[in-house]
C-alpha cells in the first residue's frame, strides 16, 4: 500500500512537485531570515560589543553613574592589579583595558599652521602589548584602506573618512587637543600609521585610535584606565552568563561607599542594549511562529486544493472499501514525506542563500547616513546549529496541520453521494 | 437460477429531510435477489434506482425496513464494517469509470486487493486473471488517459472483479460509451456472472443494458412498478445478434 502511495505521489506532479516546492520556498525564507535575523542582530550586538561595551565592562561607580559623558576624571586606577585580579577569577573572558575620550583632531599644514580640524571620538586600545587581541577584536587589519596598523609608540589610525576631510595622509602628523584626566589641557602629536573604514558610520564619521599607553601619556592617566572590558572567550555574548559574572564580581562591592570603587556592567545593562538584547532573544521566535502560522495558512489552502482535485479518488477508495480513517491517514503520511522532502530542499536552498550572505555581505551604507546607532553598515547572515532544523518547524509541521485540517472534509463526506459525485 | 439470496429487502423505505419537509425516494420496497442472478433497477431520472443501489452497496441506510446484504442488516452496521463488507464483498462499476489516472492499469486493479492485503505473488496472479477476463492483458502498463472509454470501463470490470465478489453494482456502466463498445462491456460482465457466478445488479436506463438483463425491476416514483423475468435463451440469442452486429 505504501509502495502504491508513493508511486501515486511521484508521478502525480501537482501532488508532490508543486506541495514540495510550495514548502521548499517557505523552509528557505525561514532559514534564511532567521540566519539573516541571527547575523544582523548578533553583528549589532559583537560590534557594540567590541568598540564599547564589551560582553562585560568594569567602571568605577561614578563613572559608571556618567558613562555617557565619559569622564576621564572618575576613571579606574591601579588597573594593572584590577586587570590580574579579574583574570585570576574570571579566567573565561579575555580582560583588557580602554579609555574612550573626546577631542579635536589638529592637522597642521607644511608651515605648522592649522589646516584642517575636526572633533574625534577617541579609542585608546592595547594594541602593542605581546599577545593583545584588540587588534583582531576589531578586525583592524582588515579595515585599513590606506597605509598600515600601529606598530609602535605615537602611532595613530584615523577613520578614513575623517582623513580625508581633514586632507591627512598616512605619515603625516596630527595633534590631539583635549584634556588630561585631572581636567588641565593636552596637546599631543601623532603620526596617521594608516586610516581605517569600519563600516559603521558612527565610527567613520570621525574617529582616532591609538595605543593605551600612548592615551595614558596624553591624558596623564598612569596605570588608569576609564573601563576594563571583558569577552567571552567563546565570542559570542551570552546573556545569561555575563549577568552572572556580573553579579558575583559586584557582590564583593556592595559593602563599599566607595564611589570609585569598581562596578561591572554587562552589555544588556549599558544603554539600551539591553532592551536590543531581549530583541535579538524574541526576534527569531517571532518570525518563526509568524511563518509557522503564514505556512499553515498556505499549506492548508494547497491541501484544500489537492482534496478538490482528487475528490474523486478518495470517492473511488471510499467506495471501494477503505476506511475514511486510513484514507485520511495515507493523506497525512504523504504530507510528511511531502514536508520532509520540501524541507530538506528547502533547507539546503536557504542555507546556501545564507552562506553566500554570509560571505559577501549586503551594503546597507547608503541607508545609514547620519546614524548614530553602532550598527554594522554591511549586513551578513550568521548560519547557526538552529538553522539546519529550524525549517522542520514550518516545513514539516505546517504542511501536517494544513493537511490535516483540509483532510477533515474526507470525514465530513456522505457515502450515500458517492455514485452522485462520482458520476462527473 | 435464483438458489441462495443475497440480498433480501422488506418493506424498506427512505426519506431525505429537505428544509422542514421531507422527500420519500423509496417507499415499501420488496426485493429478493440471488446468487448468480445478472439483473437491473430499471427507471427514470428520479426512480429510485440509485438510491435503492447505494442502500445495497451499504453505502447508505434505510429510513425504515429492513436490507440484508449477504446476511449483513445494512442500517445496523457502522461505518467500519460498512466499509469491510464494500472492501470484501462488493465489487462497484461506475459510469465514468473513476479509475486512478498516474497509476497503470495493472495497479488500478490491483488497489483493491492491496485493501484486503494480500501478497504480492498472489496479488499479480489474480491481477492477471482478471485482466485475461476482459482482454487487456496487453495494456497492464498502459495508463487510464492512453486507454479508449471501452478499455477504461473494462479496466474498471477488472478492478469490480479481481477479488471475486459475490455482488457487483453497476451504476450505468454504459453511458458514456458508443453501441459498440457498450455491447462489448455487457457481454464481457454477461460472461463474468456466468462463469464466476456473481451477481449483477445495475441500475440503469439504458435500453442496450436492459436487453441483456434477465431480470428487470421497474421503479416508478420511488416504487416498486413491475417486474420481468427473461429466460436465458433470449439473451443467448441476443448475444448472438449483437456479436454479429458487432462482426459486421
Amino acid at each position: 500500500m505504501i509502495k502504491f502511495l508513493i508511486k501515486g505521489l511521484i508521478r502525480d506532479k501537482s501532488r508532490s512537485r508543486l506541495p514540495v516546492i510550495v514548502v521548499a520556498i517557505g523552509v528557505m525564507l525561514t532559514v534564511f531570515l532567521h540566519a539573516y535575523i541571527t547575523g544582523f542582530m548578533g553583528d549589532t550586538i559583537e560590534m557594540n560589543a567590541r568598540f564599547s561595551h564589551g560582553h562585560v565592562k568594569v567602571m568605577t561607580r561614578a563613572y559608571a553613574e556618567n558613562m555617557n559623558q565619559l569622564p576621564l576624571d572618575l576613571a579606574l586606577m591601579d588597573v594593572e592589579e584590577l586587570l590580574n585580579n579579574l583574570q585570576q577569577q574570571y579566567p573565561e573572558y579575555a580582560w583588557t583595558p580602554r579609555i574612550q575620550f573626546g577631542g579635536l583632531v589638529d592637522a597642521p599644514d607644511e608651515n605648522g599652521e592649522t589646516k584642517a580640524q575636526g572633533p574625534a571620538a577617541g579609542f585608546a586600545m592595547d594594541f602593542l602589548s605581546e599577545g593583545s587581541r584588540e587588534a583582531d577584536r576589531l578586525n583592524i587589519s582588515k579595515s585599513i584602506v590606506r597605509g598600515r596598523m600601529v606598530q609602535e609608540q605615537g602611532e595613530a589610525l584615523l577613520s578614513d573618512d575623517f582623513a580625508s576631510k581633514l586632507r591627512v595622509e598616512p605619515g603625516d602628523e596630527v595633534t590631539l587637543i583635549g584634556s588630561t584626566m585631572n581636567g588641565s589641557m593636552t596637546m599631543y602629536n601623532f603620526r596617521v600609521a594608516g586610516t581605517v573604514s569600519f563600516g559603521t558610520e558612527v565610527l567613520d564619521r570621525g574617529s582616532i585610535l591609538v595605543d593605551i599607553e600612548d592615551a595614558r601619556l596624553a591624558l596623564d592617566m598612569y596605570d588608569a584606565a576609564a573601563e576594563v572590558v571583558g569577552f567571552l572567550q567563546t565570542g559570542f555574548y551570552d546573556n545569561e552568563m555575563a549577568l552572572n559574572t556580573a553579579s558575583s564580581f559586584n557582590n564583593k562591592y556592595t559593602a563599599a561607599e566607595d564611589e570609585f570603587a569598581p562596578v561591572m556592567k554587562t552589555l544588556s545593562q549599558q544603554g539600551s542594549m539591553g532592551q536590543y538584547v531581549e530583541l535579538s532573544n524574541v526576534w527569531a521566535v517571532y518570525i518563526t511562529m509568524v511563518f509557522v502560522l503564514a505556512m499553515a495558512l498556505v499549506l492548508w489552502n494547497a491541501g484544500l486544493l489537492g482534496g478538490l482535485r482528487r475528490y474523486g479518488e478518495f470517492g473511488v477508495r471510499l467506495a471501494m472499501g477503505e476506511e475514511k480513517g486510513h484514507v485520511y491517514r495515507t493523506l497525512i503520511y504523504e504530507s510528511v514525506l511531502i514536508g520532509i522532502a520540501g524541507t530538506i530542499f528547502g533547507t539546503a536552498t536557504g542555507l546556501f542563500l545564507a552562506a553566500l550572505v554570509q560571505e559577501y555581505g549586503i551594503d546597507i551604507s547608503g541607508m545609514m547616513e547620519g546614524s548614530s546607532m553602532m550598527m554594522p553598515s554591511i549586513i551578513r547572515t550568521r548560519i547557526t546549529p538552529v538553522d539546519y532544523y529550524i525549517g522542520f518547524i514550518p516545513g514539516l509541521f505546517s504542511t501536517v496541520i494544513g493537511t490535516m485540517l483540509a483532510g477533515i472534509g474526507i470525514y465530513k463526506r456522505k457515502t450515500s453521494q458517492l455514485f452522485k459525485e462520482l458520476e462527473a | 437460477m435464483e438458489n441462495n439470496a443475497i440480498i433480501t429487502i422488506k418493506d424498506l423505505t427512505k426519506t431525505f429531510p429537505m428544509g422542514k419537509s421531507s422527500f420519500t425516494a423509496l417507499e415499501g420496497i420488496n426485493l429478493s435477489l440471488g446468487t448468480g442472478e445478472f439483473s437491473g433497477l430499471i427507471g427514470p431520472s428520479g426512480s429510485g434506482k440509485t438510491t435503492l443501489l447505494n442502500i445495497i452497496g451499504s453505502l447508505d441506510t434505510p429510513t425504515s425496513g429492513e436490507a440484508l446484504v449477504l446476511g449483513h442488516s445494512i442500517g445496523e452496521l457502522s461505518a467500519k464494517q460498512a466499509a469491510r463488507l464494500r472492501k470484501e464483498s462488493l465489487g462497484f462499476i461506475f459510469q465514468s469509470y473513476n479509475l486512478l489516472s498516474v497509476h497503470t492499469v495493472f495497479e488500478n486493479v490491483e488497489f483493491p486487493l492491496l485493501l484486503l492485503k494480500m501478497g504480492a505473488d498472489e496479488r499479480k496472479k489474480m491481477v492477471m486473471d482478471a485482466l485475461e477476463w476482459v482482454g487487456l492483458t496487453e495494456k497492464v502498463k498502459s495508463k487510464p488517459p492512453q486507454l479508449s472509454g471501452g478499455e477504461c470501463q473494462r479496466v474498471a470490470i477488472a478492478r469490480a472483479m479481481v477479488k471475486k465478489p459475490s455482488l457487483v453494482l453497476a451504476d450505468e456502466p454504459t453511458a458514456n460509451l458508443d453501441a459498440a463498445n457498450s455491447h462489448n462491456i455487457l457481454q464481457t460482465m454477461l460472461k463474468l456472472n456466468k462463469e464466476l457466478n456473481t451477481t449483477f445488479l445495475f441500475a440503469t436506463h439504458d435500453e442496450k443494458v436492459i436487453g441483456y438483463l434477465r431480470r428487470k425491476i421497474y421503479l416508478l416514483d420511488g416504487k416498486f412498478e413491475k417486474e420481468e423475468r427473461v429466460g436465458e435463451d433470449e439473451v443467448e440469442l441476443k448475444e448472438v445478434e449483437s456479436g454479429r452486429r458487432l462482426s459486421k
